[in-house]
């Protein structure tokens, strides 16, 4: 019999039950609340006279609604103000444990899960939230839900689910300098399409992958579901456990111990079976920049914007056209010829320390283009900030002209007043470009964070690997 | 959730691939801290001209003409026809919930975003996969005839034509069963709740460090 792939271990060490019909009753060790979706959760749970099944299995935080400017006066939006009350609610009526707005551990849940210790390998792990995949960076199965899972995991710690395909995404060689984990996921994306993993549970390895930290494998592991994938995983390796050692939610003492040796087995077998393999060369990765509306409508920097005449399938013909109109771009036009208005460097995909160091080694001793209006740095959660400020980040950043945030979900997706106003071109680190999605009319090209600093500096996009850069001393965690 | 035996609707074509969640219901709808109402909004960036932000009469706003929802031909429409990879994106249910209240019963498209077909099923909506061919026969002819409607039958599996031929689809066993008798999902996992306590109490054995953090 061929051996278990990573996610096999992981599904038969959580099934409860194989249901007859097919489905299986999956256990979820733990999950994480956001205001958006889970207000709904806990009045369905309220009007169904439930209780929760575990408090002690929940950790809450708001993210998505909260001002990344001064959070004395709290939120000025009344409804994005109820929403994050309806959260503190929700949390102190039951005890969950939050970090409320003003807690220096609030962030984006995708940030604070893995720097608490909370997320940790072998569990499993769902939030309301695609960007779930994230924590599969640590041999976790972790997965996005819709309101009504978080409100039956609430209920039952449990969730019927089918189990999914494996596929295996191997990036061997060595990645250039200046070539990042975020150039590796949008090179992927772009080879296989957005609805590439679909019904997929996708597992990175490969020397590329294991030569990256923690960040950004969380990067990779982000992304999986832009690829269609719900499912991101890594292979534990002692990088894992090095990063979760001694961080808050961690096991201690004996459980330590017991749980590393436990954490050392979540890796594929050698001659575990995948249903679909893409491979890539590491060498071949060129620092990527999407163009339209669809993270898989990506090129190299080095690179120019597709042609329709050139595509013979009739739907994605129509898709580039319709692309390049929203996106006020011109076919064959040089990637590095697209003007930035604005530059984001934040999201749960690339707001961590070491995201930032790379941002600051481009921003260091330079200024933003005078064309750029607005460049902003929005840390992942308030201890990276901290780590952020203690390594003096934030004055480079505020010295070349950047601005230096609170820390929350921001222009990711614009639900507090941080947005793009209707044509707008930004260069954002974030993990969506779909129409509007900064703001109504907002053009966004997703980038990793030194590409978004080289934009910031030149006005345009430029290949960050052409630039001479300065370099940030970053200690461990 | 309300339960989908048969329904017959008029089909509303929307012609382009990978329609995600934010295109669906924008972001800043997504701060209502209810279930329902989400329904006026659904497509808003393509609906309407303007600007839209919660709390405005929406009866009030400049419709844009050229997007299909608007045709007249097409008003009342509860069978939407979509291409590839439907739903992609964000996770969130408000999605499904628009278009429900929208009063959507059934999307039609060859392939969609996993978590948006979880959902759909969670509110009483049913989403089905058929080849791309057919969905492409399906949106030819209801772009040429004007009141084409569709018959769907879930407890057969059917979609019946208006010329009478009738064109199968699959869903798996216990999505159709929860579906047609429009169960409420928790309830029939807490009739396993001596599974869910007996797997508790091993795990507990196994990753102790996974308990009363
Ligand atoms: S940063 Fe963006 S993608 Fe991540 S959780 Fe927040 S809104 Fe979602």
């Amino acid at each position: 019999m061929a051996g278990k792939t990573l996610y096999d271990k992981l599904w038969d060490d959580h099934l409860v039950a194989q249901n007859d019909d097919g489905s299986a009753l999956i256990y979820i060790d733990r999950q994480l609340l956001h205001e958006v979706t889970s207000p709904q959760a806990f009045e369905g749970l309220k009007l169904a006279g439930r209780k929760p099944r575990r408090i002690d299995a929940n950790l809450a935080t708001p993210d998505h609604n909260v001002p990344t400017t001064d959070r004395t006066k709290g939120i000025e939006d009344p409804i994005s103000r109820i929403q994050v009350q309806t959260l503190d609610d929700n949390c102190d009526e039951y005890g969950v444990t939050e970090f409320k707005m003003d807690d220096i551990r609030q962030g984006i849940v995708h940030v604070i899960g893995p720097e608490q210790g909370y997320t940790l390998p072998g569990i499993t792990m769902v939030c309301g939230d695609s960007h779930t995949a994230t924590h599969g960076a640590f041999g976790a199965m972790a997965f996005g839900v819709g309101t009504s899972e978080v409100e039956h995991v609430l209920a039952t710690q449990c969730l019927r689910q089918k189990k999914m395909k494996n596929m295996l995404i191997k990036v061997d060689g060595k990645l250039g300098v200046g070539v990042t984990a975020k150039d590796i996921v949008l090179a992927v994306i772009g080879e296989i399409g957005t609805a590439g993993g679909n019904g997929h549970a996708m597992e990175f390895a490969g020397s590329a992958i294991e030569d990256l930290s923690m960040e950004g494998r969380m990067t990779i592991c982000n992304m999986a579901i832009e690829a269609g994938a719900r499912i991101g995983l890594v292979a534990v390796d002692d990088k894992t456990v090095e990063y979760v050692k001694g961080r808050p939610f961690a096991p201690k003492g004996e459980h330590w111990d017991m749980a590393v040796k436990a954490w050392r087995e979540l890796k594929s077998d050698s001659d575990a079976q995948f249903d679909k393999v893409v491979e890539l060369k590491a060498e071949d990765i060129i620092p990527q920049v999407t163009w339209g509306t669809s993270p898989e409508m990506v090129k190299p920097v080095t690179g120019t914007i597709p042609n329709p005449a050139n595509e013979s399938n009739a739907v994605k013909k129509e898709g580039i056209e319709r692309a390049l109109k929203y996106m006020d771009l011109k076919a064959d036009m040089p990637i590095t010829q697209i003007p930035v208005d604005k530059v984001f460097i934040g999201s749960c995909t690339n707001s961590r320390i070491e995201d930032l160091r790379e941002a600051a080694a481009v921003a260091k001793g330079r200024k933003v283009a005078a064309s750029v209006k607005l460049a902003m740095v929005v840390p992942g959660s308030g201890l990276v900030k901290q780590q952020a400020e203690a390594e003096g980040l934030d004055k480079i950043f505020i010295e070349a002209g950047f601005q230096w945030r609170e820390p929350g979900c921001s222009m990711c997706l614009a639900m507090n007043a941080d947005r793009l106003e209707p044509g707008e071109h930004c260069a954002s680190t974030s993990n969506r470009n779909f129409e509007g999605r900064q703001g109504q009319g907002g053009r966004t090209h997703l980038v990793s964070p030194g590409m978004a600093a080289a934009a910031a500096v030149y006005g345009h996009f430029t290949d960050v690997r052409e630039l001479e850069l300065q370099p940030i001393t970053g200690g461990a965690h | 959730m309300e339960a989908f035996t048969q329904h017959t609707g008029l089909a509303v074509p929307l012609d382009r691939a990978n329609v995600d969640t934010d295109a669906i219901i924008p972001k800043q709808f997504l701060k209502s801290i209810k279930r329902s109402g989400f329904g006026p909004n659904l497509f808003d960036e393509w609906r309407y001209l303007d600007h839209g932000e919660p709390g405005m009469d929406n009866s009030k706003r400049p419709v844009n003409p050229d997007f299909v929802l608007n045709f007249p031909r097409y008003k009342g429409a509860s069978v939407l026809l979509a291409r590839e990879n439907f739903g992609c994106g964000s996770s969130r249910e408000h999605a499904p919930w628009a278009l429900e209240d929208y009063g959507i019963k059934a999307v039609i498209a060859p392939s969609f975003a996993d978590i948006f077909f979880n959902n759909c099923f969670k509110n009483g909506i049913l989403p089905i996969i058929l080849d791309h061919d057919t969905v492409d026969l399906l949106f030819k002819e209801t772009e040429a005839n004007e009141g084409y409607k569709l018959d769907i039958n879930l407890e057969q599996q059917t979609i019946t034509r208006p010329n009478g031929e009738v064109i199968n689809f699959d869903v798996e066993p216990d999505r159709k069963h929860s579906l047609l008798n429009g169960l409420d999902d928790i309830g029939i996992t807490l009739q396993q709740e001596a599974a869910i306590t007996a797997y508790e109490e091993e795990r507990k054995k196994r990753a102790p460090w996974l308990f009363n953090n």
